[in-house]
């Protein structure tokens, strides 16, 4: 029986209140003894003095393209990059090729996960085939293991659509996730509307353009009393809307990623294409609105959206390059350096939203560091200060605008499925 | 001889005023050049300057090559519709070959804002903007300039008005910064549906009553209207355009003064310029072209020989 115990660490668990500094000893993957001064033979013993456990964290929206587009990720690389950055569970996108729009796609993922660190939940189509005309065969895919629906990528604008994916979709206990964006507003855009954007003469996204479709679909979550996550929030109208929405009790919650509590579209003057994701970078103000929707509890969950593309395809003309940058290797650090030692949130609120609060919404269990549970954990050296250098990141991809950003706080090590995962 | 701050002129947001004026005053020697029999001097002989044209230009291309052979610079033309542009290559790629055949100068025209930045900071040849999307077009607005500078004296004070679709036009930015820089006061008019967002923070002042901008003229600067943007796209017909915004000789007429009317070209006639402005005393479309000449003449010159 392997059995591993990690001596001196404060514990912190949002669920059961804990934060305590103890020790902790696995055995066979579980959690067998908590407390002070634990001895064990045989045990792989791990001095975390100064360091912190605290419960497997979760990114409910990444991108491992796979099937279709291994050039840029695959689940292996993507899971390898979740590791590093802390993650003991994710949720990818079906905007694959083919897309998660059938159990057999489903099954395939979880195929390919099997025996990894990390574990990969699939979330499917809204759609058939992420067009946005008719809703994919959601109890078939919810069978298969879907823990969501999006059709990510790509808004679901029509409203008889969108009204029959919340109501069929409120049978189950995960929501519908939308991408909120208004399709005609967005054309051809490839940054905020702003007063940069003007300057630099680049085709604007208005934030009209999600603020409008996140009303509206309020409404509809409203009138079929269904589920709906908003995914990648950025603007101040979303975050008001979502902000009455759950003040009227509606099922409605929210994420916000890294990137867009962290830089602004001032960014986008370097013309440089890491800094072009899909919602763009928003203004000053909206940056403070999305701290603030995470301090109210307006937005549940941080999220990176992690999209990585290969450097070929980034490399070029700021309006020709593909949405999306990678987030899962700066995620903790920038929560820590932007949330925590900002005191916009406190540690137990920070790992409330890349924890509890995502697991709970995706429909996964809930994890306490508890005796006798299995053991999901992350290990975080909330003092570390250090600087990204995206040629050390374990993902197949390069593209991320934090690249040089000195830091503070980074998983050092993540414990789930019965195996440690120490970083370098 | 005095130099400039910039290595590359990838537009006039953020060019010292030292440097505008440094090239307006270098383009009076180059005009005067241009009176002479025999128009060229050896200033580039030795230097390669390539056109990369990626998007369908005739009259700025056919001024750059007049500029550069009158300067003796080797001139290799390079257009995307015949290139490998078309089998999928990079603009990177493209940039990157181009130069490794020991390319000085790279003069640049892209559909794409920004594409000069993208290559001035992989590339090691010096880049002059030749207009890039809806971002920058500065030797359009140098020349504007220094039409200006010839008709009024300075440009210190100068009302200028930019007439047409802000939110898409090269000329209007680069006039913009240029002009600010320069001291004038600058304003714009079209609708509102042709002003990109903000706008008003960048210190200019909007109208959308052609007749208020021109009361409040020195000159006009009447951007062309794209006519493939006709079909519903930010206004409703070209005649509507024209009758609400076109600068027509009854305009001026009711003015009562002198404006100095300038356009970018190819002119559309009847749409946002009547041709008796066109054509008549107040307009300096012509001696524009003449003076496009001179500016990229005096830009290759000063960009060409910066030292390293």
């Amino acid at each position: 029986m392997a059995s591993f115990l990690f001596k001196n660490a404060r514990m912190v668990d949002p669920v059961t209140g804990l934060d305590t500094e103890q020790d902790l000893l696995i055995v066979d993957g579980t959690i067998d003894k908590l407390g002070p001064s634990l001895s064990a033979s045989d045990s792989e013993e791990i001095d975390l003095k100064g360091k912190t456990i605290v419960p497997g964290l979760c990114d409910m929206h990444v991108h491992f393209r796979e099937p279709g587009f291994e050039h840029k990720e695959d689940i292996r690389s993507g899971a390898a990059s979740a590791a590093a950055g802390g993650f003991t569970a994710v949720a990818c996108m079906p905007n694959t090729d083919p897309p998660i729009d059938n159990a057999s796609v489903v099954a395939y993922i979880y195929e390919k996960a099997k025996g990894l660190p990390v574990d990969v939940y699939p979330i499917a189509a809204i759609t058939k085939e992420r067009k946005g005309e008719a809703i994919a065969p959601m109890v078939e895919l919810r069978k298969a293991g879907a823990v969501g629906f999006s059709d990510d990528g790509s808004p679901v604008h029509n409203t008889k659509v969108l009204r029959i994916a919340l109501e069929y979709a409120s049978m189950f206990d995960v929501p519908v996730i939308q991408h909120a964006e208004d399709p005609h507003l967005f054309t051809g855009g490839s940054m905020n509307e702003s007063i940069v954007s003007t300057e630099l003469g680049l085709p604007p996204i208005p934030r009209l353009s999600e603020d409008a479709v996140v009303a509206r679909d309020i409404m509809f979550t409203e009138y079929v009393n269904g589920r709906y996550h908003l995914a990648h929030m950025s603007t101040i109208g979303a975050a008001n809307a979502v902000r009455a929405a759950k003040e009227k009790g509606l099922h409605v919650t929210a994420e916000v990623a890294p990137h867009h509590f962290a830089l602004t579209d001032e960014a986008v003057r370097s013309y440089d294409s890491n800094v072009k994701m899909n919602p763009p970078l928003r203004t000053a103000d909206d940056v403070r609105a999305m701290k603030e929707a995470l301090r109210d509890g307006v937005a549940d969950v941080i999220a990176t959206d992690h999209a990585p593309h290969a450097g070929f395809e980034k490399e070029v003309e700021f309006v020709y390059a593909p949405f999306g940058i990678i987030g899962l290797e700066t995620a903790v650090g920038l929560s820590v350096t932007e949330l925590l030692l900002e005191q916009w949130l406190t540690l137990p609120q920070l790992i409330e939203k890349l924890s509890t609060n995502p697991r709970r919404i995706i429909g996964l269990p809930e994890l306490r560091i508890e005796e006798g549970q299995r053991a999901n954990l992350t290990l975080l050296d909330l003092a570390a200060e250090w600087t990204v250098d995206v040629h050390r990141f374990k993902s197949k991809s390069r593209n991320s605008p934090f690249h040089g950003r000195a830091l503070t706080g980074r998983a050092i090590g993540i414990f789930n499925n019965g195996q440690l995962v120490l970083a370098d | 001889m005095a130099s400039l701050h910039i290595d590359h002129l990838l537009g006039l947001q953020n060019v010292p005023k030292e440097d505008i004026t440094l090239i307006l005053d270098s383009t009076d020697t180059f005009l005067e050049i241009l009176d002479r029999p025999i128009k060229k001097v050896p200033t580039l002989q030795g230097k390669t300057v390539v056109n990369l044209f990626f998007e369908n230009s005739t009259r700025t291309r056919i001024s750059f090559e007049l500029a550069e052979r009158r300067l003796s610079a080797d001139v290799v033309n390079f257009a995307a519709g015949s290139s490998s542009v078309k089998k999928g290559e990079t603009l990177l790629d493209t940039a990157r070959n181009i130069e490794a055949m020991k390319v000085d100068i790279v003069v640049m025209r892209h559909s794409a804002a920004g594409a000069g930045h993208f290559l001035s900071k992989r590339c090691t040849s010096r880049f002059i903007n030749a207009g890039d999307g809806a971002h920058e077009h500065p030797t359009q607005a140098l020349l504007d300039m220094c039409t200006l500078r010839q008709k009024h004296g300075s440009l210190d004070g100068l009302n200028v008005c930019i007439i047409g679709d802000i939110a898409h036009s090269r000329v209007a930015r680069s006039n913009i910064y240029g002009l600010l820089t320069m001291g004038a006061d600058v304003a714009v008019c079209g609708p509102p549906s042709m002003m990109p967002y903000d706008l008003e923070k960048l210190g200019v002042r909007i109208f959308h009553n052609v007749d208020e901008a021109l009361q409040f003229s020195d000159a006009v600067n009447v951007l062309r209207i794209q006519l493939e943007r006709d079909a519903g796209a930010d206004f409703p017909t070209l005649r509507e355009y024209n009758q609400t915004f076109g600068i027509t000789r009854d305009r001026l007429d009711r003015l009562g003064r002198e404006v100095t009317v300038l356009h970018p070209g190819p002119i559309n006639r009847g749409v946002e310029i009547e041709s008796e402005v066109a054509d008549g005393p107040y307009s300096v479309i012509l001696p524009q072209v003449t003076n496009g000449v001179a500016i990229r003449m005096a830009v290759l010159y000063l960009i060409g020989t910066k030292a390293e």
